[in-house]
């Protein structure tokens, strides 16, 4: 199986911890991830509040580059990017205001866009693609007795999603389980981190994390599997500030592909879990108790 | 000295046309058909701290209510969540008439003072316009700066945790084509309601 990949910033960046898990979590299911060629920034949200023609176009040009490079499916795991190029996907094809103004940037560069690319996103690719059979019989240190909240946050599954529900998604949850981890009843799951308000109105945008993260503690998580970069930084990385204001609600966030990896038998460094904020040792050691010698 | 403050809004206070040109934008054409239920309040997480709630947020831009609607903090709270949007029994994007309203407010200049979201989308915006990537770390240093020096000194301990975890990038990302992205962007330059005002 082979598919486009497009990154985005934020993996290169703050959740780098994201590819570094994902890539080897993939390769090792057989999934061939090939990076977009010159990808620019999606836009996220930022963009979109300067100008929309622009940030259309911005979008678009990766979107020409999965076409002319292919293959049409084009891997988008951060959520910000993942919503935005299927926005500009969409927009394009029902508006055509918007068609119009693509296709002169495209043409002006001799680029074009004929609307063959699929936006993905891994959770869609694993569990419909792979399957979550395949991904059972990979697991090698199966997750037993990890109790995992799973956070899906906003961007992945509204409002373009067609391959999970909006309010109560559960993709995540059926691959954590096959990995043989308990999964905790978690409602607040597409509740959204506040986004970047946690650094410009910490006020509101802290207290959202605060919330997140009280509720999973309460419910007996051990951890909280995410699936976006900025919900993995939010979630993790303000506890000092949190604690001040509220209490503490010490819980570490994870990547999902990181507790993919942990399972298949990888090191922990090698999925970048040295790179967070909250401690993730006790994750690696409870996944490291032998499970195999058939302990009940 | 005893002062008082209309809480009523006038018809002198509307800006005949603003409903009328918001709906115009890409993704706001359902608005007319708000019924003012409520649903978008209730499923914002963040209505809480608004000075309008979402509901009123339309009812204000479909009346005209352009000053009011521009300078509030409302659009500048919502994240982009789509909870409203997914949610309104009318099918109207409320996400993106945020945008909308969002575009309108940079470009005339009229966001609430201290108000450092409206920065970062420009400074967000800028270093996508000159790099085709952004580098988060040199991103934020940028708005702590612009903001103050104590903001920037207080978050000394996650500038320390983001080095610790090798996750503080100094070497700004970029794309090979700058010039072509440059020329695309171009061709939309003043084009859309939010004219690339940077």
């Amino acid at each position: 199986m082979k598919y486009s990949y497009f990154p985005g910033c934020s993996l290169k960046g703050l959740g780098r911890a994201y590819e570094e898990s994902l890539l080897p979590v993939m390769a090792h299911l057989g999934v061939e991830l090939q990076e977009l060629e010159d990808w620019n920034c999606c836009g996220a949200t930022a963009y979109m509040s300067v100008d929309e023609h622009e940030a259309s176009v911005l979008a678009t040009r990766n979107l020409a580059i999965a076409e002319k490079q292919g293959p049409f499916d084009l891997v988008a795991p951060c959520s910000a990017c993942y919503l935005v190029l299927n926005k500009s996907k969409n927009n394009i094809r029902d508006f055509p205001e918007v068609r119009e103004s693509v296709h002169r940037a495209l043409d002006k560069v001799g680029m074009a866009y004929t609307g063959k690319v699929n936006v993905r996103h891994p959770l869609d690719i694993l569990f419909h693609d792979v399957g979550v059979e395949a991904i059972k019989q990979k697991v090698v240190r199966p997750l037993k007795g990890l109790k995992v909240a799973p956070y899906y946050g906003c961007q992945v599954v509204r409002p373009y999603a067609t391959f999970d529900e909006a309010w109560n998604p559960v993709t995540m949850d059926k691959i954590l389980e096959a990995l043989g981890a308990e999964i905790v009843h978690y409602p607040l799951k597409t509740k959204c981190c506040g986004g970047s308000l946690t650094g410009t109105v910490p006020e509101a945008g802290l207290r959202m994390c605060y919330i997140l993260l009280k509720e999973a503690v309460r419910r007996g998580a051990d951890v909280i599997a995410t699936i976006c970069p900025l919900c993995q930084f939010n979630l993790d990385g303000y506890h000092d500030q949190i604690e001040k204001k509220w209490g503490a609600a010490r819980i570490p966030t994870v990547y999902f592909t990181q507790l993919m990896g942990l399972a298949f038998g990888f090191e922990p460094k090698q999925l970048g879990l040295n790179r967070h904020f909250v401690s993730t040792r006790s994750i690696a050691s409870a996944v490291r108790e032998p499970a195999s010698v058939g302990k009940a | 000295m005893f002062t008082v403050k209309r809480t009523i809004k006038y018809d002198a206070d509307r800006v005949k046309g603003f409903g009328r040109e918001i709906m115009g934008v890409t993704g706001c054409e359902q608005l007319p058909s708000c019924i003012q239920c409520g649903t978008c309040s209730g499923a914002c997480p963040l209505t809480i701290y608004m000075d309008f709630s979402p509901r009123q947020i339309m009812a204000l831009v479909r009346a005209d209510f352009k000053n009011e609607v521009l300078k509030s903090k409302t659009v500048w709270l919502c994240a982009s969540c789509y909870a409203c949007t997914v949610e309104c029994p009318r099918q109207i994007r409320i996400t993106d008439i945020m945008y909308a309203l969002k575009q309108r407010a940079i470009k005339e200049k009229v966001y609430p003072r201290n108000m450092p979201i409206p920065i970062l989308a420009r400074d967000f915006a800028k270093m996508v316009l000159s790099k085709g990537r952004i580098t988060e770390t040199l991103l934020v240093m940028q708005l702590f700066m612009r903001a103050n020096w104590r903001a920037a000194f207080s978050s000394w301990r996650l500038g320390i945790g983001l080095i610790r975890t090798g996750r503080f990038v100094l070497k700004p990302e970029r794309i090979e084509r700058r010039q072509e992205l440059a020329d695309m962007l171009s061709t939309v330059r003043n084009s859309g309601n939010g004219k690339g005002h940077l």
